[in-house]
């Protein structure tokens, strides 16, 4: 049974990577997750990222959070990414195995999936 | 929506947008009925807009001019032969004690009810997005409970440890996972 004791090792393993950890975030994922996205299917969308980002390793750099609706419910799940100094970059009818592939050629790549993006989906 | 804990995470995220810093879910299986219940310290509502909340066409939100998520609630208890009620204080009426508490009732075993789904996914999500809040979650059946508070996690995390860290999330996870083991085992 997972015990308190555990939660105690976690804790004292992570109260010194507490510092490093508020020192940045350049890139923010963003999804929506009102009543279009969750039905949409964006709470699996948002695991993936979730998942994807700490195995990945890009935590120190990568936040994953949430938000309500952004007004264009017919595309969601969505997705927005934001990165200093760089374009936000939207996606859009978002899954889980896009995510992974978002995660893996943007995130890590550094190059944004433009058939996933919005100006993409909607031309 | 096909799976009953995407309702559930809906609903919740309604207590969120309140502002609330302490949400209970609970979901109780007792014979025939599951009741469903979010009780927040939030904002509240005054009664004229509890009166509106099953209409679709209301909202305050700014975005879209459709509120969708009661009236899809309500529509789901309903079609089970079960019910729905909202009681609310607002925060301008009842300045020390401002809440809203849903209950909705449902036929567990009715064959318009949809499956329960992921229950472990939607309490990771509010976690994840929302960490500082206290959710309590409480999952009673007659084979025994599943239950976790966050303000008794973060008794033993401690403040600066976030409950939206992977290491904690992964340990939620693997927590309620064997507490729904141990009781489907019955």
């Amino acid at each position: 049974m997972k015990s308190l004791e555990e939660l105690m090792a976690i804790r004292d393993k992570m109260q010194d990577k507490v510092a490093v950890r508020h020192a940045s975030d350049d890139i923010r994922v963003v999804v929506g997750m009102a009543t279009c996205g969750i039905a949409a299917g964006a709470r699996p969308v948002l695991n993936a990222f979730v998942e994807g980002v700490a195995n990945e390793g890009l935590a120190e750099r990568v936040t994953v959070t949430q938000t309500g609706c952004i007004g264009i419910c017919q595309y969601e799940p969505i997705v927005e990414v934001y990165e200093k100094d760089k374009e936000k970059v939207t996606y859009v009818k978002m899954t889980a195995e896009k995510a992974k592939e978002v995660i893996e050629r943007h995130l890590k790549g550094g190059k944004p999936i433009t058939e996933y993006t919005i100006g993409k989906v909607i031309s | 929506m096909e799976e009953f804990s995407l309702y559930v995470l809906d609903i919740t995220m309604n207590s969120v947008r309140a502002g609330a810093d302490k949400i209970e879910i609970k979901l109780e299986e007792q014979g025939d009925t599951l009741t469903f219940t979010v009780t927040d310290n939030g904002c509240g509502m005054s009664p004229e807009t509890v009166k509106k909340l099953s209409d679709p066409f209301f909202t305050t939100r700014k975005t879209r001019s459709v509120g969708l998520g009661v009236p899809f609630l309500k529509m789901l208890a309903e079609q089970t032969e079960g019910s729905l009620t909202i009681e609310s204080k607002e925060e301008a009426t009842h300045p020390d004690d401002h809440g809203t508490k849903l209950t909705a009732v449902f036929g567990y075993h009715h064959i318009d009810f949809i499956p329960l789904g992921n229950m472990i996914d939607t309490v990771m999500t509010l976690i994840q997005g929302y960490p500082d809040i206290d959710f309590t979650y409480d999952h009673i059946t007659p084979r025994g409970t599943v239950h976790l508070s966050c303000e008794e996690l973060r008794a033993v995390l401690g403040e600066d440890i976030s409950l939206a860290s992977y290491e904690v999330l992964e340990w939620i996870r693997g927590y309620l996972t064997e507490g729904y083991e141990e009781i489907d085992q019955k």
